[in-house]
């Protein structure tokens, strides 16, 4: 079945990386419906956030081809029930909309959005949240003529992940034999194996 | 002009001396060891030949009729050796021409190093002459890539490519120097070869545990069955596998890749799989308890309809590359890590066994495919010359010595079924990519790699136009390969698929031929043509014995088909041995 599934990137710092990742989904036929890049919490290592609609089965395979590009550390997979996740979006409205119309007022209060800038003719609001929120606020902002409306791509944070800084320090010690390896699936094998 | 010698001197003396970046690329090349280099010069990568032209004694450069002549040759020259092939090109419509070898090296796991010049750092994206932007045309087909535009970066970043196309799972990387990079002149501080690089894991760790979960099923197996590919061969693991096999005693079957890695002739192979393979390893491939998968990736052609396919098996997969694992089957034990580590750990585990009924299945099916059509092709009495025959003279001929390059279609086929092989690394042929015009270059790359073997290069009438050019090459450089042109008149494979799913519409497989014969003798390579099946024992003696390269042109029979054939769609039990059966 599809779901939404978040990518966790974990990269070098590299000029042309986002095309090495992107083409992986493209030759899958699989569109991204969202993308951020991001510095991570380690010094030139960089994090992409991607979202993709697939099945486990589909983004388990991609995972292991994201893995195998050479300038990439990691990359884990969680559904929306593993990661806490936020998106950006700005509205702009006519000022005097605002003004005039309490039901406007009110909504923004609900939605906890903040004004970013307010002049004569136009104000700007900024809320914080994720994807329906966001797309509620804009169905009802649109009635009062939305002047312009944009959103963020998705970042998002794994509940159960203690960051990879253990792992890079270990990849960056020039041992061979003793590189980590997260064979999560491996672990899971054992429920399946039986003669 | 500095020699590299007194540039060692003084760095190690200094700590750092003035060099260009053309002459420290030299320098990468002779500390990697390179001994010989495929390429064809031009406007932007003219610094490094010229940085070239003192080092001719110590690096021997090819030169080669065409890039994409280049880049098989190195891949022939890595197949046969084991080492990392090397490939010049110039910018914008040089750099292009590898496009096709890097797509074949990067599925069939080549390692390889091309170097590209490209336009001066200034003039990226700006539409200059020859420029190319190939670090992005080529990112799906290099295991990577990287553009090099301040001499600074050159000593590490070959060290880096060196090491990444070499490691783990081979494949090919492509540089890309811009001129001036090239021009610079920069404080060189001596070459290091790379040995690790932070993010990149050439080998998964081996788990016991897995081992002895494999060693566990094994040894509980009625019907084990060992099927490997080419892992074997780039692992090295060729001793490691016999062992394996004849202490569980395994029926064993390679795939297109990994044939010669175990003598052809072995007590306990069975065969080829894949679509053209044997009867028997495809048939019970669906009858086996335990199937050992070892470096293989379960292609397509190997597998057939995948729902279909070893239903009934438990599958253990030993790969190093950690993606192949369940890419397409579904495995019950994954043995990550190289085979030439995975192998012996296995073996240390199973129980000496042999399994006489079981391998009598295979005897059964190996009599029946026999019988029924490879007695027909390899001793026919009367009819047209068979490609069959030609194969089966030729074995006698080498007694399975030589290395056998082939081409793409029918007589690829053909070959791989019937050729004797003793000898690792005997067998070069274009697999996952299937690139015609692959077999006359890539001979010649294996020639170099491997001057003291006999080196045979079969292809059809098709696959012969395809780099023809490169006759030019054996012209200045009498590399001693034989070129043994099976001429159906047709593009026969794909007339052969025609007639058996398309009612026969020949569309445009008649393909016409100019006489191979004059058209090596304009190059100053002798030749003849036979068609005649007197004719045929005494003319490849005569080509295998010439002193030089030599092409035979044999007519065959036109429109001959080669089965058995896992029809497409079809599971791999549902193998054929006739067309009647379709």
């Amino acid at each position: 079945m599809k779901q939404e599934f978040t990518l966790t990137i974990y990269t070098e710092n590299q000029v042309g990386l986002i095309n090495k990742i992107a083409i992986l989904f493209s030759r899958r036929k699989i569109s991204l419906e969202s993308l951020n890049t991001s510095p991570s919490e380690i010094e030139n290592i960089y994090r992409f956030t991607i979202v993709v609609k697939e099945t486990e089965v589909v983004v388990k395979n991609l995972v292991r081809q994201l893995e195998k590009i050479v300038d990439v550390f990691k990359v884990f997979y969680n559904t929306n029930e593993e990661i806490i996740w936020q998106q950006i979006a700005l509205y702009k409205l006519a000022t005097d909309v605002i003004m005039k119309e309490v039901k406007v007022e009110r909504l923004l209060r609900e939605y906890g959005a903040n004004a970013v800038v307010i002049r004569n003719d136009y104000t700007v609001f900024e809320v914080t949240g994720q994807d329906n929120e966001i797309n509620n606020l804009l169905k009802e902002l649109d009635q009062y003529g939305l002047i312009e409306f944009v959103k963020s791509s998705r970042i998002a944070i794994i509940k159960s992940s203690d960051g990879i800084h253990q792992q890079v320090l270990d990849m960056e010690k020039n041992d061979p034999t003793k590189l980590p390896i997260n064979n999560e699936f491996l672990n899971l094998k054992s429920m399946i194996f039986e003669m | 002009m500095e020699t590299i010698e007194n540039l060692k001197n003084e760095v190690k003396e200094n700590s750092g001396v003035k060099t260009s970046g053309s002459l420290a690329v030299i320098d990468a090349l002779l500390s990697e060891k390179v001994a010989t280099i495929f390429g064809y010069p031009g406007g932007a990568i003219m610094p490094i030949y010229d940085a070239l032209y003192d080092y001719q004694n110590n690096l021997n450069h090819i030169l080669v009729r065409h890039e994409q002549g280049a880049i098989h040759a190195a891949q022939g020259y890595a197949r046969v050796s084991g080492k990392t092939g090397v490939v010049f090109a110039t910018s914008g419509p040089g750099a292009t021409n590898l496009v096709t070898g890097l797509a074949d090296a990067m599925i069939d796991s080549t390692p390889l190093v091309c170097i590209t010049g490209q336009v001066f750092a200034h003039l990226l994206g700006t539409d200059a002459f020859q420029e190319t932007d190939i670090i992005n045309i080529t990112t799906p087909i290099t295991k990577w890539n990287y553009q090099i535009t301040d001499a600074t970066e050159i000593p590490e970043i070959l060290a880096k490519a060196f090491f990444i196309a070499k490691t783990g799972r081979p494949g090919p990387v492509l540089i890309d120097i811009t001129k001036n990079a090239q021009l610079q002149i920069f404080d060189y501080k001596g070459y290091r070869p790379c040995i690790h690089v932070r993010s990149y894991r050439a080998e998964p760790i081996i788990r016991n545990e897995y081992i002895e979960k494999a060693a566990s099923l094994i040894n509980q197996a009625k019907k084990p069955f060992v099927i490997f590919g080419q892992g074997v061969l780039l692992g090295n693991a060729e001793k490691e596998l016999i062992e394996f096999i004849e202490k569980g005693g395994f029926p064993t079957a390679w795939t297109i890749l990994g044939m010669s890695a175990i003598p052809t002739d072995h007590p306990l192979g069975v065969g080829m799989l894949g679509m053209h393979g044997n009867y028997a390893p495809n048939f019970l491939t669906n009858e086996c308890d335990v199937l050992i998968a070892i470096g293989m990736r379960f292609d397509d052609r190997v597998t057939g309809r995948l729902d279909k396919y070893a239903k009934q098996a438990k599958i253990i997969h030993l790969d190093i590359d950690p993606s192949e694992i369940d890419k397409n089957v579904p495995v019950t034990v994954p043995v990550w890590g190289n085979c030439k580590q995975t192998i012996p750990l296995l073996t240390a585990l199973i129980e000496e066994k042999k399994h006489p009924e079981w391998f009598n299945e295979f005897e059964i099916r190996k009599d029946k495919e026999f019988n029924t059509l490879i007695n027909k092709e390899l001793y026919p009495s009367e009819g047209e010359l068979t490609m069959g025959e030609v194969l089966q003279v030729l074995n006698e001929l080498t007694n399975g010595d030589a290395v056998i390059v082939t081409d793409v279609g029918q007589h690829q086929m053909v070959a791989c079924r019937y050729a004797k092989q003793n000898n690792s690394r005997s067998n070069i042929t274009s697999g996952g990519l299937g690139t015609m015009g692959y077999a006359l270059p890539a001979a010649i790359g294996a020639k170099f790699g491997a001057p003291e073997k006999q080196v045979v290069a079969i292809m059809g009438d098709g696959g012969a136009q395809m780099n023809i050019q490169e006759f030019g090459t054996i012209m200045q450089y009498n590399p001693n390969v034989k070129i043994l042109i099976l001429n159906n008149r047709f593009l026969g494979m794909v007339r052969q698929w025609q007639e058996l799913f398309h009612e026969k519409r020949y569309s445009f497989t008649d393909i016409q031929s100019p006489d191979f014969v004059q058209v090596a003798k304009g190059y100053g390579i002798d030749g003849k043509q036979i068609s005649k099946r007197e004719e045929l024992r005494s003319s490849l003696k005569q080509m295998l014995d010439h002193s030089s390269s030599f092409v035979l042109e044999v007519a065959v029979a036109q429109e001959d088909n080669v089965f058995p054939m896992v029809p497409q769609g079809k599971g791999v039990a549902e193998i054929v041995l006739t067309k009647e059966e379709i």
